[in-house]
């Protein structure tokens, strides 16, 4: 149904939508762009974050500390897995490194169905911000409005971090060219652990932020994943600004094309994908990144 | 290690003589043990009889057990374990189904290999193909998609073994794409519509306008026609049909185009966790405040999952376990479910017991594995238990004619025990509900 109320309400939805595809994004790109590893386990890291706050919720009903567990854990878990797995694969031909990042989601989603059951779990948002808010030309639940505010401030410290920071820009210097930052005499392999970590937590904060908008099962991360390949190809792999970009591009992309029909909104979603790939091979904002 | 086995017989006291005499003896025998097929003119066929010719009878299974369906599949694979426990030991609950049930199927002990479908065609016939062809599979099933479902059945049909449907809500899987070697005991689009839509009708009056979630595949498509063309008849009209790809993520733009409708009645057809995904979202956007819920195709575990919005929504189901108050059989059937498994079954648990019941009586009744001879048992028609009263099978069309258990969503005080989410509200014989059989376009095929 085509109307302007629908499609301004469809443009903002979009937007909410959009921003979660940014931060979900965001972890994976910059661990591309810095350590050169595409990890198929971020929807996996994605989907722990979500368990590790659920986890965290039942022992304290505090939403808080539900995001504060689900992001640490996911970024200790992420350090473990590059100081036991990810650093031996550096220096072996990329299919090497899909395949146990491949393996190693695979492994993680076993590892939770068989703790928790396909069954899905839920994470109720703050009692603050349940129910759903009147904006005027729309109804729109309170909480995936917050999600838009709560991930704008997560970009905003991922920013602060990557362009005003000195590890920051040591992370920006090893996306350009790792050798000569290594050749000046930083330890180029400890700030890669430092960015799998922080890669791993921004995956994990938006498992466990997007936590009350779906209900979490094993499988939460595989079904996004996709979604989160195709933001990085639009905005560019490796770009951080591109990664926020692609995000809300594909929001709009999926939310308005469903008001005209709904069965093409992830056909439309791939065929913005293989345009960019055509006109921008690198992507919207994206650089050549490393070899 | 030939010398050693005539040297070890000498040592028992046994004659070389007495060892070769008792040597061709056991060849004879099993020679004539094997006659019966082929003295009975039943040409190789399929898996038959390399099979079924030792003292075993094998079965493919293929459920989804990761993925959006997993929770349905473990609870249907867990009924089919079940019921090849009870056929093997001859359980009394199958002995009620399958009269002639002794131990295992004429006597062979049934034994299964399991496969995750993920609920997707490819990896469904991939694994199927691999039991017939390596394990001799003499029945094959799978389902809860009916994706899923009709891609077997073409597999059952190429390579002549008989395939018992899983959970499978399509029309298609009956009808078009329905095929001599593949039978379907549960209810479906057409008949979940004819029961639950004169309910509707009742409840929400005439004139309504609906609103549809559908999956974009045969088995969503097909329930929301069948659902369309009944609501018609009333003078409903459809205000928006959201299709969404199986797995979506969110629901969001879907339901804001729900909410903009106008519709007074939401008919989720989804199934499995997009159902309860959807359903949740739905909440979030306000929706279930605008306009009631129906589910035409109920999903097991829905109600748990979603947490108390399942409460006064209508549903038509296969089962439900408080049936037990009416149907003997299903309160066997729940007993021996939930001592095993420590849960009241749900209706994929039920379809799956059932199915393998009915399929190892018209095994028994045709006294032979030879496929066209079991399939000529089912298409007698003749009339047989199952835990909801006596069912048959169509032959034109192979689907079971069934009763449809309309349930609605039980307040939360109102429920007697943690397990108690739903109130039968109606049993509607399946008799009433069928289209004609060749409605759907179905065309059985060949024997051999």
């Amino acid at each position: 149904m085509i109307s302007w109320p629908n499609l301004v309400s469809q443009l903002f939805n979009g937007l909410a939508l959009g921003a979660l595809l940014a931060l979900i994004s965001s972890g994976l790109t910059i661990i591309y762009g810095t350590l050169g590893v595409l990890n198929l386990a971020h929807g996996a890291m994605f989907m722990i974050g979500g368990y590790a706050g659920y986890v965290a919720y039942q022992y304290t009903e505090s939403f808080i500390a539900a995001v504060v567990a689900g992001s640490l854990f996911v970024m200790l878990l992420g350090v473990a897995m590059e100081r036991l797995i990810i650093r031996h694969f550096y220096h072996r031909p990329h299919e090497d490194q899909l395949l146990v990042t491949f393996g190693l989601g695979i492994c993680f989603v076993e590892i939770v169905r068989l703790i928790f059951s396909s069954q899905s779990q839920v994470v109720p948002p703050p009692p603050m911000l349940q129910g759903i808010t009147n904006l005027g030309f729309m109804f729109y639940p309170t909480y995936r409005l917050a999600v838009v505010g709560i991930v704008a401030v997560a970009l905003g410290a991922l920013f602060l971090i990557l362009y005003r920071t000195r590890l920051g820009m040591i992370v920006r210097a090893g996306i350009e060219d790792s050798v000569m930052v290594d050749s000046l005499g930083i330890n180029v392999y400890r700030v890669f652990m430092v960015v799998f970590g922080i890669g791993a937590m921004a995956a994990g904060f938006a498992g466990i932020v997007n936590a009350p908008v779906v209900s979490l099962t094993p499988g939460v991360g595989d079904d996004i994943l996709v979604e989160t390949f195709v933001v990085v190809v639009i905005g560019g792999v490796g770009s951080f600004p591109g990664a926020i970009l692609g995000g809300l591009i594909a929001g709009e992309i999926i939310s308005v094309t469903s008001m005209f029909n709904p069965g093409y909104a992830y056909v439309m979603l791939f065929a913005a994908m293989t345009l960019v790939l055509v006109v921008r091979p690198h992507g919207l904002l994206g650089v050549q990144g490393r070899e | 290690m030939k010398d050693n086995l005539i040297g070890r017989g000498l040592s028992l006291g046994i004659s070389r003589r007495r060892l070769l005499q008792g040597s061709a003896g056991l060849v004879g025998g099993t020679l004539v043990q094997g006659l019966p097929a082929f003295a009975a003119d039943k040409p190789a066929l399929g898996t038959y009889p390399a099979g079924v010719s030792g003292s075993t009878a094998f079965i493919g299974i293929s459920v989804p057990r990761t993925g959006t369906y997993a929770v349905q599949g473990e609870d249907e694979l867990k009924g089919y374990e079940l019921a090849v426990e009870h056929i093997n030991s001859g359980h009394e609950l199958i002995k009620k189904i399958s009269p002639k049930t002794t131990k295992g199927v004429l006597g062979k002990e049934l034994k299964y290999g399991v496969a995750d479908s993920a609920a997707k065609p490819n990896e469904a016939v991939q694994a199927q193909q691999r039991f017939i062809s390596e394990n001799k599979a003499i029945m094959i099933t799978g389902g809860t998609s009916s994706a899923v479902a009709v891609a077997l059945n073409k597999l059952a049909q190429r390579e002549h073994v008989i395939f018992v449907c899983g959970i499978s809500g399509s029309n298609d899987t009956t009808g078009k794409d329905c095929v001599r070697y593949g039978f379907r005991q549960d209810f479906f689009g057409q008949t979940a519509a004819a029961a639950i839509g004169p309910v509707m009708v009742k409840t929400f009056g005439k004139g309504k306008k609906a609103a549809y979630l559908t999956p974009d595949y045969t088995y969503g498509h097909t329930v929301t026609k069948s659902m369309q063309d009944y609501l018609a008849t009333a003078g409903w009209t459809t205000a928006t049909d959201q299709v969404a790809p199986l797995g979506a993520p969110d629901y969001s733009s879907y339901l804001l185009n729900v909410a903009n409708s106008g519709a007074d009645v939401l008919i989720n057809v989804n199934w499995g966790h997009d159902a309860v995904l959807s359903t949740q979202q739905a909440k979030q956007f306000g929706v279930l405040d605008k306009m009631k819920l129906v589910v035409p195709y109920q999903v097991p575990f829905i109600a748990p999952e979603t947490k108390g919005l399942m409460q006064g929504v209508y549903a038509a189901t296969d089962y439900w376990w408080t049936l037990e108050d009416k149907f003997p059989l299903a309160k066997i059937f729940n007993e021996t479910f939930e001592k095993k498994y420590g849960y009241k079954p749900e209706w994929g648990a039920e379809n799956a017991y059932v199915s393998f019941a009915h399929w190892a009586r018209m095994v028994e009744e045709a006294g032979s594995f030879y496929p066209p001879d079991v399939i000529k048992a089912y298409e007698k028609g003749e009339t047989i238990p199952s835990l909801v009263g006596d069912v048959h099978y169509r032959a034109e069309d192979h689907q079971c004619v069934r009763p449809v258990i309309i349930v609605r969503g039980k307040m939360e005080k109102d429920m007697k025990s943690k397990d108690d989410y739903w109130e039968v509200v109606e049993i509607v014989p399946g008799e009433g509900l069928m289209q004609k059989p060749d409605a759907f376009g179905c065309h059985l095929g060949e024997y051999s």
